[in-house]
């Protein structure tokens, strides 16, 4: 059934096929109307879920932990400040090893107060233990919340679904809302071998000695590993039975590309057009987009980059200090691969400012008048 | 002062506390401690079909390092300030499973309940989820060896009020506060009283929303007390009326549920613990008038 919805709804919609049974959620703009969606599914029993109406996204998280934990399916969504007190919590549902799937609207951190997109509060949250998917469309969106839980559920890992504030959150776009029945067949009720249960009683983290600590850390790092391998299946299992695949990453148009740029969220969508005009007038730049940032696809972006000579990150984050961060871990990822071309990492698009074609456009005929970045960071578009 | 008392003598009389243990024995607490036999208490009133939510407090040691547990229920440990929502989760989830007949206790200490976790408490309460918030309260951050939390009482001894500049503040009156939100039930309970203190566990079982209990729980190391005096200390601080056990319904019945028979003087409670031994004559006495002010508003509330 195809309707015309937001970014937002989208994330509701894709909860509601998954069969959430709880949801803990606040208000926080631009996110807010994933759980006003949601809350009108459970008040008009389209969706048979429990949902907690807490007084903070702290408080969302632990409840979502607190259900995760008792053996159901459990959800929530936020943004920016909000996945920032969260954040003792995010690494806590990780830790406890629980496959809650939250909905992300990217955007900046205060101060001064933004609601616009950006990728600093998600990214921030990267060495959490969580999987985080990028997403560049709605359906998109919808179908990677179904295919999150589908992947969190094997590895027993949470999963943030991630899209950007406004571009993706309040743009209306066609999606298909996939068939339930067909969701039912993909999407399994979750049965974890180990809840809280009276019939089956354990202690759930407690105090663990240096002699075991390092151990649950090992497996976490094994499923994470493993996780790559899980994401890849279920976005190839969900190709099978609705025929869209998103992929961990998207080369595109990158044969006999001698610049790569590197991309994620809606501003892949930008350079698609700009790397269509410039491949009309022959020149030979490709695209990649990076869907699954964590746990990070080294070997698969390592690949897709093998035949390029240089390779533009755009980021619409900011590592202070640092730089932008996709380009750090493209960096990280080539860096022992022998075949280690020069990455210039821009940084655009803080705050929400708008990434245009001709700024992307710029950002590729630098990196091709240039044999190696200038400067560690090259910004555009900011008034210096 | 006239003290018209109500006796509530039915259920006080021939209580029988229940013989199942669900709190195993040679648990790592320290002797004396009172937060071991509260748990014990608790789950004797509550069952096996329990489930313990406990955040980061003295609990969290006690409870056992991986791979022991000191109960024979499920256990999940959680962050600081996250008892109230976690269970709220727990009990969500309980519910769609069609598990309404488990109850979820949530067991923090006053740290947890008073101070970082008071949001997440107030969150609940206002929602009237469905569980069992108790806190044993032993009146300080003992996990971390002593230091002032809002349940300190007035002018006590801590680490982080020594006894130059004793806590100058007086102690959060957090059942009144919790009381405040209407919740179908509020109770004090203490270890001198198992029969008032399993009775208003049971009864809390009973009852279908928000419950929260507060229980006196004394720490020797931390009140510097001996082991040997801890339930006298319980005993001392009913009858002296600075800890009265009372219960609170839909936030405005009040119910005195043993009413002190003895004529302590709070000195005497006072008197067996080193973090007040500080304490003027003066300090005694302002100590007592504010107990007896605090005592002359319950019975007034308890009468109307």
């Amino acid at each position: 059934m195809e309707k015309v919805i937001t970014g937002n709804y989208a994330v509701s919609y894709g909860a509601k096929q998954s069969r959430v049974q709880v949801i803990a959620a606040y208000p926080i703009t631009p996110q807010t109307s994933i759980i006003e969606k949601l809350a009108d599914f459970c008040a008009e029993r389209e969706l048979d879920a429990r949902f907690i109406k807490v007084e903070s996204e702290h408080s969302a998280m632990a409840a979502c932990i607190g259900a995760s934990a008792t053996g159901v399916r459990a959800f929530t969504a936020t943004s920016g400040q909000g996945l920032l007190l969260m954040h003792e919590v995010i690494h806590w549902a990780a830790g406890a090893r629980l496959p809650i799937v939250m909905g992300v609207v990217n955007r900046g951190i205060a101060p001064g107060w933004s609601i616009w997109t950006e990728q600093s509060d998600t990214l921030s949250q990267r060495d959490t233990g969580w999987i985080q998917l990028y997403c560049e469309n709605n359906q998109e969106v919808l179908d990677t919340v179904i295919q999150a839980y589908r992947a969190a559920e094997q590895v027993l890992l949470p999963a943030m679904v991630v899209l950007d504030a406004f571009v993706l959150s309040h743009t209306s776009e066609a999606v298909d809302i996939p068939d339930q029945e067909m969701v039912d067949e993909y999407l399994p009720p979750y049965s974890p071998e180990w809840k809280l249960d009276v019939d089956d009683p354990h202690a759930f983290g407690a105090l663990v000695t240096p002699n075991e600590y390092m151990e649950l850390r090992y497996k976490m790092q094994q499923a994470m590993e493993q996780a790559i391998e899980v994401v890849e299946r279920a976005d190839e299992e969900f190709g099978d039975l609705f025929g869209r695949r998103y992929g961990l990453v998207e080369p595109y148009r990158m044969d006999e590309a001698e610049v790569a740029l590197v991309t994620s969220s809606t501003i892949t969508s930008t350079s698609r057009v700009v790397i269509d005009e410039l491949r009309e007038q022959g020149v030979p730049v490709g695209l990649l987009k990076v869907r699954l940032f964590r746990p990070f696809p080294a070997q698969i972006v390592r690949q897709a980059l093998a035949g390029v000579s240089k390779v533009a990150v755009i980021d619409r984050n900011l590592c202070p200090g640092v730089g932008g961060i996709f380009a750090q871990e493209i960096k990280a990822a080539l860096y022992n691969d022998g075949h280690c071309p020069p990455i210039f990492g821009f940084i655009a698009g803080l705050g929400g400012r708008d990434v245009t074609p001709d700024l992307i456009q710029e950002v590729i005929s630098f990196t091709f008048e240039h044999d190696a970045p200038p400067e560690p960071i090259l910004w555009r578009g900011v008034k210096r | 002062m006239s003290e018209k008392k109500r006796v509530h003598e039915p259920y006080a009389r021939n209580y029988e506390i229940p013989e199942e243990e669900y709190a195993y024995s040679g648990s790592v607490s320290c002797p004396g401690c009172g937060a071991v036999l509260a748990m014990r208490y608790a789950l004797k009133a509550l069952g096996e079909q329990t489930i313990v939510v406990i955040p980061a407090c003295c609990w969290s040691i006690i409870a056992g390092p991986f791979p022991y547990s000191s109960l024979k229920v499920p256990i999940f440990h959680t962050a600081f300030e996250t008892a109230a929502s976690l269970s709220a989760g727990v009990r969500g989830a309980l519910d769609v499973q069609g598990k309404e007949d488990i109850t979820v206790l949530a067991w923090a200490g006053d740290g947890g309940t008073f101070d970082i976790g008071f949001q997440a408490l107030s969150g609940a309460m206002e929602r009237n989820d469905d569980f069992i918030y108790a806190c044993y309260d032993n009146e300080a951050y003992m996990n971390t060896g002593i230091q002032r939390s809002s349940a300190t009482p007035w002018l006590a001894w801590t680490t982080t009020t020594p006894t130059e500049r004793p806590k100058e503040e007086r102690k959060k009156p957090i059942v009144e506060i919790v009381a405040a939100h209407r919740i179908p039930y509020a109770a004090t309970v203490t270890l001198a009283y198992p029969d008032d203190f399993v009775r208003k566990f049971q009864k809390a079982k009973s009852i279908r929303g928000a419950r929260f209990i507060h229980i006196l729980s004394p720490c020797p190391p931390g009140w510097k007390a001996e082991a040997h005096d801890t339930i006298k200390l319980t005993r001392l601080a009913v009858q002296s009326k600075v800890f009265p056990l009372y219960e609170v319904e839909h936030g405005e019945k009040y119910t005195i549920t043993v009413w002190p028979k003895e004529q302590v003087p709070v000195a005497e409670y006072l008197r067996l613990q080193g973090r007040f031994r500080h304490l003027t004559g003066t300090n005694v006495q302002a100590i007592q008038e504010n107990v007896d002010r605090e005592w002359t508003k319950l019975v007034a509330k308890a009468n109307a």
